[in-house]
């Protein structure tokens, strides 16, 4: 049996993704710049997309901008906005459980633009503390960036509080949210809860990889990052990747169908599964395991295995999972996050991110609790001295 | 300039006496095996106790450089330029400007250095030396002959056409491989085994390897570096037959059954024997391992004696006085490096011991190990029948 408990790295892709992405490819392969028919036609794919993912956010469609994926969304609000408000001041605040697209871009403004940055401390349960925050705001302050949903442990982070706490100190401060790992999931509407800036990428939604969108309020004031033939209103350069957007807007539009039935066939299945761990000594999950969490990321330490070695006997019974989060788990080591949180020494090395889809099912889940039963005994049999 | 041939020279292989042809046999053959990896169509030849590669038409000059340069038996490579023999005035224009554009600084000593083959050319090779040197002397008055110690050592060998060089890029040195037979690599990840395997192969030695892998405690990715790195050495020793192991079973049933501080030490005498298996079902005449006096605990003096204790084909270990930057050096030169820092942990490491023994008894050893008895022949044999073999090329 495979079962894909990965979806928090990426997912497969829907059906009428693969049959959009190929139709542009292959027959409307013109460059949305053309004068031509062909031209036109692409564009028409750039257009019809930006429509459905305004309508999902309730945002204008000139307030988005096609990206390169996360990463690129996540470049472009932080560097766009501090060198386009630096006047302003040079202060910015992120967490310390940020995703690297994140954490490193607020790095290469502390060393390469004099740019003063707080990273805030996060709970027991990985949600950020919002007294710190209260504490950080300053005069200085120009740029706020808190992700949705943590991409390791799943934990759900206070957006709309947030907000209010940051208009209340400035109007000016820009709040930026990275909000791969929670579109597609929930219901984000930037402009009810306060988000100047938001980032969606493709991939974690069934679409292709390789493309991303950012919600940039029309009241934000944004530099470029990327300079070239000054497409889309010359805030990112570059050929727009047609079959991407054609396929981000798919899998928009197919996620966000029936979004409230879907999440609740989630949410009941992760707390079967946990259930299911819990019955396992020597176990713990990490962050809350109600609402506060995201319905599909269960973030599982097992004491006294490797997570590598876990991951690995998985995958021989056909389960993928990640240990810790897939985007650093090629650098061996241990999570900033699960120190973050306090985690016991036991789980740092030992925790599995199991995360599903719309598409997981109860099987899937047997199998893997049955597996893990399996497994788990034999493999603490044998341990490093 | 373009280059129409290279001359190939070689060492050691010249005084091989009769065995001479099936040293140059090995060369050309390598010769063309590297050569597919560069943009061009290539002439491979012996002429005249002479290895050529002709070039005609378009080729990629640096590339061609660089896949000579991984072939072992080759000393020198001579990038030559080559004319048509009609008559001696117009090879004396054709030196000059061979001079010229090679050389465009003209503060320099050369001396002429010809070879006739074509014993029928209107002049001697003294002759040779003695009106090209003049020419070149009449065309550019700035340069200078030496005839002991020359900045430029201007060839030219008259033949069926005439081959002017003076340009000699060091080759890698050592004998072709394959005129020394073969021997089993123990390939295993890390820095040091890959350039054990370049070493011997410079040599003349063809490789074969083992790697073991022990799922779910190493990664695909692991498997596939190792993968990555035969393909690397294979660069220069030519096709490698690399069996792949599950090590797995026999591992944890070590764990079980030893002394945890002896398992390193028990684990790669098994290491050993099913290499050594491996190495006798293919005809090879020993083993490879890339073992440094004292590296590890496992390369101690004794660690070493233990280890060697299992084997009946001699072992070779060509880093064996090699410390860690010098091992490093070669790795780098030969780009092994990169791939092999890559950080997958491999199966020596897994259930490696706070303080594993660094002078094994080898009595003791063996004691231990009939602890084994009950199962470990039949482990053996599964390891055996389920090993994976892939050539990597």
């Amino acid at each position: 049996m495979e079962v894909y408990l990965d979806n928090s790295a990426t997912t497969k892709a829907y059906d009428s993704v693969r049959d959009i992405v190929s139709r542009v490819m292959c027959e409307d392969y013109g460059n949305p710049s053309s004068l031509h028919k062909k031209g036109v036609a692409a564009e028409k794919y750039i257009k019809e997309s930006k429509e459905i993912i305004a309508k999902t956010l309730k945002v204008q469609e000139k307030e988005l901008v096609f990206t390169s994926g996360g990463t690129e969304s996540d470049n472009l609000a932080l560097i766009g906005t501090a060198h386009a408000n630096m006047r302003a001041g040079k202060h910015l605040i992120t967490t310390s459980i940020e995703h690297p697209a994140i954490i490193n871009t607020m790095r290469y403004l502390e060393e390469e633009g004099g740019f003063r940055v707080t990273y805030l401390p996060v709970d027991r349960y990985g949600r950020v503390r919002l007294e710190a925050l209260k504490e950080a705001l300053c005069k200085e302050t120009i740029l706020v960036s808190i992700m949705y949903v943590n991409n390791e442990v799943g934990s759900v982070q206070p957006i709309a509080e947030a907000a209010e706490i940051i208009k209340s100190c400035s109007r000016n401060i820009i709040f930026h949210v990275d909000a791969i790992q929670g579109f597609g999931k929930y219901q984000i509407l930037p402009k009810r809860l306060g988000i100047d800036l938001l980032s969606i990428s493709g991939h974690k939604i069934h679409g292709p990889k390789g493309v991303g969108a950012l919600y940039i309020s029309e009241e934000v004031k944004i530099k470029p990052i990327i300079f070239g033939g000054q497409q889309q209103k010359n805030i990112r350069s570059g050929t727009e990747n047609v079959s991407g957007i054609a396929g981000l807007g798919m899998a928009v539009k197919e996620s966000y169908t029936g979004l409230e039935e879907k999440t609740a066939v989630m949410r009941e299945l992760k707390e079967y599964f946990i259930d299911g761990i819990s019955k396992i000594d020597k176990t713990t999950i990490h962050g809350h395991i109600d609402d506060r969490s995201a319905p599909h990321i269960i973030s599982a330490g097992i004491a006294g295995i490797r997570s590598e070695v876990l991951l690995h006997s998985l995958e021989e019974q056909g389960i993928c999972v990640s240990s810790g989060s897939a985007c650093s788990s090629n650098h061996p080591g241990e999570s900033g996050v699960l120190k973050g949180i306090g985690a016991g020494r036991e789980y740092l090395d030992a925790t599995i991110r199991f995360s599903m889809s719309e598409f997981t099912t109860r099987e899937e889940i047997d199998y893997t609790l049955e597996t893990l039963y399996n497994c788990i005994p034999m493999l603490r049999k044998y341990t490093r001295h | 300039m373009i280059f129409q041939t290279f001359l190939i020279k070689y060492g050691e292989i010249g005084i091989k006496g009769k065995n001479r042809y099936v040293f140059e046999d090995a060369l050309v053959k390598q010769i063309k095996f590297v050569l597919k990896d560069a943009e061009g169509s290539f002439q491979v030849y012996k002429s005249q106790g002479r290895v050529y590669v002709d070039c005609d038409g378009y080729y990629d000059y640096e590339e061609t450089i660089e896949c000579l340069k991984r072939v072992f038996g080759i000393v020198g490579i001579c990038p030559v330029v080559r004319v048509e023999d009609t008559g001696f005035e117009q090879l004396a224009k054709d030196v000059v400007a061979y001079m010229d554009e090679m050389y465009p600084d003209k503060q320099k000593t050369f001396k002429v250095n010809s070879r006739r083959a074509n014993k029928r050319y209107s002049r001697n090779s003294m002759e040779i030396n003695c009106d090209l040197g003049g020419a070149v002397l009449d065309a550019f008055p700035e340069m200078k002959v030496d005839v002991h110690k020359p900045d430029i050592l201007l060839s030219v060998e008259v033949r069926e056409r005439i081959y002017i060089y003076s340009e000699i890029i060091p080759g890698p040195g050592g004998m072709p491989v394959g005129t020394n037979g073969k021997a089993m690599l123990l390939l295993s990840g890390g820095i040091d085994s890959p350039v054990a395997g370049y070493m011997v192969s410079k040599r003349g030695v063809g490789l074969e390897a083992t790697y073991f892998h022990a799922p779910p405690y190493t990664s695909e990715r692991a498997k596939q570096k190792v993968i990555d790195l035969a393909k690397l050495v294979s660069q220069y020793a030519g096709p490698i037959k690399l069996n792949i192991v599950n090590f797995t079973d026999i591992q944890l049933y070590i764990y079980e059954k030893c002394p945890h501080e002896e398992l390193t030490i028990i684990m790669r005498r098994y290491m050993m024997m099913i290499s050594e298996y491996f190495a006798k079902e293919s005809g090879c005449l020993g083993l490879i391992t890339g073992e440094s006096i004292g590296q590890v605990a496992s390369q101690t003096m004794q660690s070493l004696a233990a280890t060697n204790d299992v084997c009946t084909l001699p072992v070779y270990r060509p880093l064996i006085g090699f410390d860690k930057q010098e091992i490093v050096d070669v790795a780098q030169r030969i780009n092994t490096y990169e791939t092999s820092i890559q950080p997958f942990e491999d199966c020596c490491t897994i259930f490696v011991a706070k303080h594993p023994v660094t002078k094994p008894n080898t009595k003791r050893i063996r004691k231990s190990e009939e602890k084994l008895a009950e199962m470990i022949d039949e482990l053996f044999e599964k390891a055996v029948q389920s090993t994976e073999t892939i050539i990597v090329k």
